[in-house]
């Protein structure tokens, strides 16, 4: 009756919570942006979506299979980084180049360096810079929504760093009906999506609110003009960096604190990048940047041990 | 006072017993009682084979100052004085004694005099007690207090943060006499002038209860805690009843606080007024095995398979029994493994319940390092063991760890972290020892 009793260092129960359960309620938060994204960009953007998150699994299932380790395609995260990858797309980015783009992610930036939890740069932000670099020309085509009345144009960004009006109004802005990456411009889909994730606890607000609250301040500081400052904050990839992408476990700090500093780092580097760099857009940079101070800041958050003496 | 925001986990609280007065369980066919139940010097055999023993007779004594004696806890027939392995894997000595069925108590208890401080700490310590929450510390060496003055709080733990445990609930609303003794005994001989209760607050009747006596007395107040582990944990309920912290390395005494179980307490104020040392526990019977978790008072010593054949039939075979509870209880090997002075519980697992999911990457998600209630990193201890980095680990205050199991329970990836702790602090001292070593040699 009592022969094979499992024997196991405590604790003997564990919360219900799994890897896997945090990357469904991710892919289920970009839901919304991920359709939003179709009725703005038509059926484009569905094929852009399925290419990418079918290059990323596949290329993960295969890395795997090649270097013989167990297959972790299971645990979603593949599936996460390709429909990232695909938000941060223009809708008519060429189907090779967003295969290229989802090599770059999960080989180079994920599985080279040791796969999940190892990688210290967002995968779906190096294929995308990687892309950026390599593809100049298609990742900055401003495609329209197909309900505006430009037929071509520039995003607002572009506009604005070449000193022209915004073409899109307030309420276009917030809808996503302005020119950009086909998951990044439709603020409210992402509002939903990220809400959703501060709701099931998967995310902390602190990282949000520090990265859009930064942007929009310090906008409101160069701009002086509280509406402008919001065009800068509803414009280029600010909502969906600040909730999906700087909100990534593994290449950003743990601590509430160290969640806040990175979001502020991101939301200045953004800012700087726009208004004195040679980019339009730089929250793509920013966040990347700070994933490389993430141990740094890590170091100077970390909470001080109860009762622990000096050091 | 400096403020520190300290965390936890909430735990599911599976109090199924709470309302279940405990039974008495009859005297098993035999019992074995190992000397070493309690932390320090294991206690020294005093019977040999075939001695007679009542129940409460002294079979081990004490054997040094952190010490604890042993009695016997069926009366009956001395079978075997030998040696036997742990659930810790430590060998130590251990009496089985064969019941006659009649639990007749030994001749020579009475209650022992006791009209001041001295007399008191020695009465303690007679009484074989040890911390009965768990932690097994002989309870006469923390109350032996050198200078009475030092203590500004005695705090009477009834937190009881683990899962499915009610003993000690139970304790409350059918020991309050008892308790109320205690307290009396406290402030007579220890000269406490306060004394707080910590009662997590899903225990309402048992709250009520130590109100009851609060009212009648000033010194003592109680107050009701969130129901968030490790509430009950000693450092967490100092901090939570008074706002001190206790330093790295220091004992509670040194923030003058005194932490007691109110089982113990209990069990102090039973012993000197009727001179029956501590040879019976109240124990929770649960789990998802159990099909009438029960909560019983058992003899000290009796093995667990009585237990469960006392309990009933099981709801499946159980593949996991745990000492204690679920987040920090204690895997056995075998049923054969008794009940302990400090045993508060005994839970047995079916099939689902007791493998320990599959570990995954850890995704840094942060989970361990917001819920440890001491701000430790356990993502940062992993590595530095893995990188063998010992002066970091000592940096980052691997040692005050309790192990209390928040971080693994929260870990999404279900990594093991305790016993990455475990080994860390292990290897830790090992390598202290080393330096030592070598520091002499030089």
């Amino acid at each position: 009756m009592e022969e094979n009793m499992i024997v196991s260092v405590s604790p003997h129960i564990f919360s219900k919570r799994t890897t896997k359960s945090i990357m469904l309620d991710v892919i289920i938060a970009l839901i919304p942006a991920a359709i939003a994204s179709v009725i703005l960009f038509g059926m484009r953007s569905l094929l852009v979506i399925a290419t990418c998150i079918l290059a990323c699994v596949i290329f993960e299932a295969l890395f795997n299979i090649i270097v013989k380790k167990k297959q972790t395609i299971g645990d979603l995260t593949a599936i996460i980084t390709g429909l990232l990858l695909a938000m941060n797309l223009p809708a008519d980015i060429p189907v090779w180049q967003a295969i290229v783009g989802s090599f770059a992610a999960i080989i180079v930036a994920k599985n080279l360096f040791g796969g999940l939890g190892m990688n210290f740069a967002n995968p779906a932000i190096t294929g995308r810079i990687i892309m950026l670099i390599a593809f100049t020309g298609t990742m900055t085509s401003a495609v329209m929504p197909t309900m505006a009345d430009a037929v071509a144009g520039a995003t607002p960004l572009a506009q604005l760093s070449a000193g022209e009006e915004v073409g899109a109004s307030m309420l276009d802005m917030f809808l996503g009906i302005r020119g950009g990456a086909l998951g990044e411009t439709c603020a409210l889909a992402l509002l939903i999506g990220g809400i959703y994730l501060i709701a099931r606890k998967v995310i902390m607000w602190h990282t949000p609110v520090a990265f859009i609250g930064s942007v929009f301040l310090l906008s409101l500081l160069y701009t002086g003009d509280p509406e402008m400052a919001l065009i800068y904050t509803l414009s280029g990839g600010v909502f969906l960096g600040a909730f999906f992408m700087a909100t990534d476990y593994v290449t950003t700090p743990t601590t509430p604190v160290g969640r806040f500093v990175f979001g502020l780092g991101c939301g200045i580097i953004t800012c700087l990048i726009r208004f004195y760099g040679s980019y339009p857009e730089g929250v793509s940079f920013s966040i990347l940047l700070m994933n490389i101070l993430t141990p740094y800041i890590e170091k100077w958050t970390a909470k001080k041990v109860f009762g622990g003496a000096g050091k | 006072m400096s403020f520190f925001r300290m965390n936890g986990v909430s735990v599911p609280h599976f109090k199924h017993t709470a309302a279940m007065k405990a039974e008495i369980m009859p005297a098993p066919a035999s019992v074995i009682i190992p000397m070493n139940m309690h932390i320090g010097a294991p206690a020294k055999p005093v019977v040999k084979v075939g001695d007679m023993v009542g129940v409460g007779q002294l079979i081990g004594e004490a054997n040094g100052f952190v010490s604890s004696p042993v009695y016997a806890s069926v009366s009956g027939k001395v079978t075997k004085v030998d040696k036997m392995v742990a659930s810790n894997g430590a060998m130590a000595d251990a009496v089985v004694i064969e019941s006659d069925g009649e639990m007749r108590p030994f001749e020579g208890i009475k209650p022992p005099t006791v009209t001041n401080f001295d007399e008191f700490i020695a009465a303690v310590r007679e009484s074989g007690i040890i911390g009965l929450g768990g932690a097994g510390f002989p309870t006469a060496v923390k109350l032996g207090v050198k200078d009475l003055s030092a203590i500004e709080e005695i705090l009477i733990n009834g937190a009881e943060c683990e899962p499915f445990i009610t003993s000690d609930t139970r304790t409350m609303i059918d020991r309050a006499s008892d308790i109320k003794e205690g307290i009396e005994l406290l402030e007579k001989y220890l000269g406490a002038k306060k004394i707080i209760f910590g009662i997590e607050n899903n225990k309402p009747e048992a709250i009520a209860k130590m109100n009851e006596i609060a009212a009648n007395d000033s010194a003592v107040s109680v107050k009701a805690l969130p129901s968030q582990y490790p509430q009950g944990g000693e450092k967490v309920l100092i901090y939570k009843l008074t706002g001190k912290m206790v330093p790295e390395g220091k004992l509670p005494l040194d923030v003058g606080c005194i932490v007691i179980n109110v089982t113990t307490l209990a069990t102090i104020a039973s012993y000197i007024r009727t001179g029956m040392p501590l040879t019976s526990k109240c124990i929770t019977v649960d789990g998802s095995a159990i099909k009438t978790p029960k909560n019983v008072i058992v003899p000290i010593g009796t093995r667990m398979k009585d237990v469960f054949a006392f309990v009933g039939e099981f709801k499946e075979t159980p593949k996991k029994v745990i000492y204690g509870g679920p987040m920090m209880g204690i895997a056995v090997p075998s049923f054969d493994q008794p009940v302990l002075k400090n045993t508060n519980a005994i839970i047995a697992f079916g099939k689902k319940d007791a493998e320990r999911p599959e570990e995954t990457p850890c995704i840094h998600c942060g989970n361990c390092v917001n819920s440890c209630p001491f701000g430790l990193n356990p993502i940062a201890f992993a590595k530095a063991l893995e990188l063998k980095d010992y002066e970091a680990l000592e940096a980052l205050k691997i040692n005050t760890c309790m192990e209390c199991g928040c971080c693994a329970y929260s870990c999404p990836a279900k990594r093991n972290i305790i016993a990455r702790n475990k080994l860390a602090k292990a290897e830790l001292r090992n390598y202290k020892q080393k330096q030592a070593e070598k520091e002499k040699e030089a």
